[in-house]
């Protein structure tokens, strides 16, 4: 298992499946909020869902918008597990506190070059750590 | 570590009343998920505070309050019903909810109609400015050098932090919100000085005249520096206030630019070395012809069907001179049957454009004048639509992906030509 040691942004505990992708997320816009699925016609992750996933992402970008879709997907129930992220903004940082999920950054490895999407990812909030089980690693399900 | 002030600790404690207590935690939880070590007075907040639609009113509709509810669980991310007081700060509200003559022709409901009257009522009642655009600047809200402000609308943001040289994060609903209860936002970000300073040198060696040029020139800025502040240089010809807007427009939709440095041109980079202030470059770019081609494509890489149905202008919301010009390229002709023609603006500039004539001249015309919202915003393209013709890049950037649609991205001329024959022939001109 790999460790990764960051910040708080938002408390609580919650494990899944990472979604991991390099490139920032819009909210409004770039997601379909009821299903939490990236619709960005240039983005690497478009089509996929991130309800239920952790989040490993590198930040938010575009509409002010972004904390509503997010806010929003918690209501309607598709949105992420737990977000780790690298690039701190407004946009991130609220979205994160509306949707009342763990959320972690400024870690001490990049975990975008650490996770990668299927890993299984615990987030723990209140302490900024990120555990990581490769999923090589994982017994078959 | 977040120091309270004595006013701030007085409302946190409801010493203001719930509503500001719950304004007040929401602030704290945000301040301390950015790492924010204090709060600033705000004295000018722009937001949709309280703005119902049909999923809030069904998810809510089993707890009493209506508006009052949507604000209290939604707006200010609380567990418990608040009466909403009037604000601590002046405030306006952006664009959102329906044209109120044609809420029809957008494809709302009655009941969500209705929606969206009550919250305008309300927000009204408190005190809030019913300004209904994103383009506050173009409606009478044009803050001053270095005023602290809490705006929403990535647009209006990068406008106001680059061309009036205000100061604001792209703020959300939510903090907003809370923002016009409490006259309060964290003191993070581009509020503070030393955060304002460039960090990526962009240097343009192509000319940047047109509205298209600006919108290509945004669009290639956003994606190169994300997030980030670029410096411009080797600019010509300064913008005028509606490049301006298609540029910042363009920028924070490829990414999330809050605050663009034009060099001899915004208040704040009147040399490159102000512009930066110390910082060294952490990317050199830069912006040829080979680049305004990629971002020109990269724009129309959706649409393959010359074949237009529906062309929408006013994104962000058109100037008045923008009306004028459409009515100059329509020049008396009537658009193609097949075809819709919608131009969006603020009800403060629709004024001036039914006073001049040009409501009636775009109806005349077959097209139609429209406030409060825009086709991405309302998600409201007319029946049947498969192509459009937009001549913004941000628009351009949204549309497709959210409604499904192929659209053209071009120039004024280009989009009102597309109207009148019903074909694109647009082409970026070397």
């Amino acid at each position: 298992m790999i460790v990764l040691k960051g910040r708080k942004v938002v408390g609580g505990v919650a494990e899944g499946q990472a979604l991991v992708t390099r490139q920032t997320i819009s909210g409004w816009g770039g997601v379909h909020a009821l299903t939490g699925t990236i619709i960005e016609t240039h983005h690497e992750l478009r089509g996929q869902s991130f309800k239920d996933k952790v989040l490993v992402f590198r930040g938010a970008k575009g509409s002010s918008g972004w904390s509503v879709v997010f806010h929003t997907a918690r209501l309607a129930g598709s949105a992420p597990k737990a977000l780790v992220f690298n690039e701190m903004t407004t946009k991130v940082a609220l979205g994160a506190v509306v949707m009342r999920v763990p959320a972690v950054t400024d870690l001490d490895r990049d975990p975008l070059e650490v996770i990668e999407t299927g890993d299984w990812v615990r987030v723990d909030g209140d302490a900024g750590i990120v555990e990581v089980v490769k999923r090589a690693q994982r017994a078959p399900e | 570590m977040l120091t309270l002030t004595d006013d701030e600790k007085a409302m946190l404690d409801g010493r203001e009343g719930k509503a500001r207590q719950k304004a007040m935690e929401l602030l704290v939880r945000y301040a301390e998920a950015l790492g924010a070590e204090r709060f600033v007075d705000t004295t000018n907040v722009a937001g949709v505070p309280g703005q119902a639609n049909v999923f809030l009113a069904n998810y809510y509709k089993d707890r009493p309050g209506g508006i009052a509810a949507i604000f209290s669980y939604f707006d200010l991310d609380s567990d418990e019903l608040v009466e909403v007081p009037r604000l601590a700060t002046r405030a306006c509200h952006l664009q959102g909810g329906y044209d109120p003559e044609h809420w029809q022709l957008l494809g709302a409901t009655p009941e969500a109609a209705r929606l969206s009257r009550n919250s305008e009522r309300i927000a009204a009642d408190r005190g809030i400015e019913i300004l209904k655009t994103c383009t506050p600047y173009l409606a009478g809200n044009v803050p001053k050098l270095g005023e602290h402000c809490a705006w929403m609308e990535s647009s209006a943001v990068v406008y106001c932090n680059s061309m009036l040289g205000a100061r604001t994060n792209t703020e959300g609903r939510e903090s907003t919100s809370a923002a016009m209860l409490t006259g309060k936002i964290p003191y993070w970000g581009l509020h503070v000085d030393t955060c304002r300073r460039g960090t990526h040198r962009i240097t343009v060696d192509v000319a940047v005249d047109s509205i298209v040029d600006w919108g290509l020139l945004g669009y290639y800025v956003g994606d190169v520096v994300q997030e980030r502040i670029p410096v411009v240089c080797g600019l010509s010809n300064a913008p005028d206030l509606v490049r301006f807007k298609h540029f910042g427009a363009a920028a924070a939709s490829s990414g999330g630019v809050e605050l663009a440095h034009l060099v001899g041109i915004t208040p704040e980079a009147p040399t490159e070395e102000a512009a930066f202030g110390g910082n060294r470059p952490v990317e050199e770019l830069r912006y040829g012809a080979a680049e305004r081609r990629a971002a020109y494509e990269r724009l129309n890489a959706n649409a393959n069907d010359p074949n237009v149905d529906f062309v929408m202008l006013g994104c962000p919301h058109a100037a008045f001179e923008q009306i004028e010009e459409a009515c100059r390229l329509l020049d008396g002709r009537r658009i193609r049957e097949s075809c819709r023609l919608w131009i969006f603006t603020s009800r403060a500039v629709k004024q001036r454009a039914d006073a001049a004539g040009l409501t009636e001249i775009v109806r005349k015309a077959g097209g139609v004048l429209l406030t409060d919202t825009c086709s991405a915003i309302a998600n409201a393209v007319p029946p049947g639509t498969k192509v459009a013709a937009l001549d913004s890049a941000k628009q351009a950037h949204y549309l497709p992906a959210m409604t499904g649609i192929q659209a053209w991205f071009g120039s004024t001329a280009d989009c009102i030509r597309a109207a009148l024959t019903g074909r694109f022939d647009g082409r970026l001109d070397a």
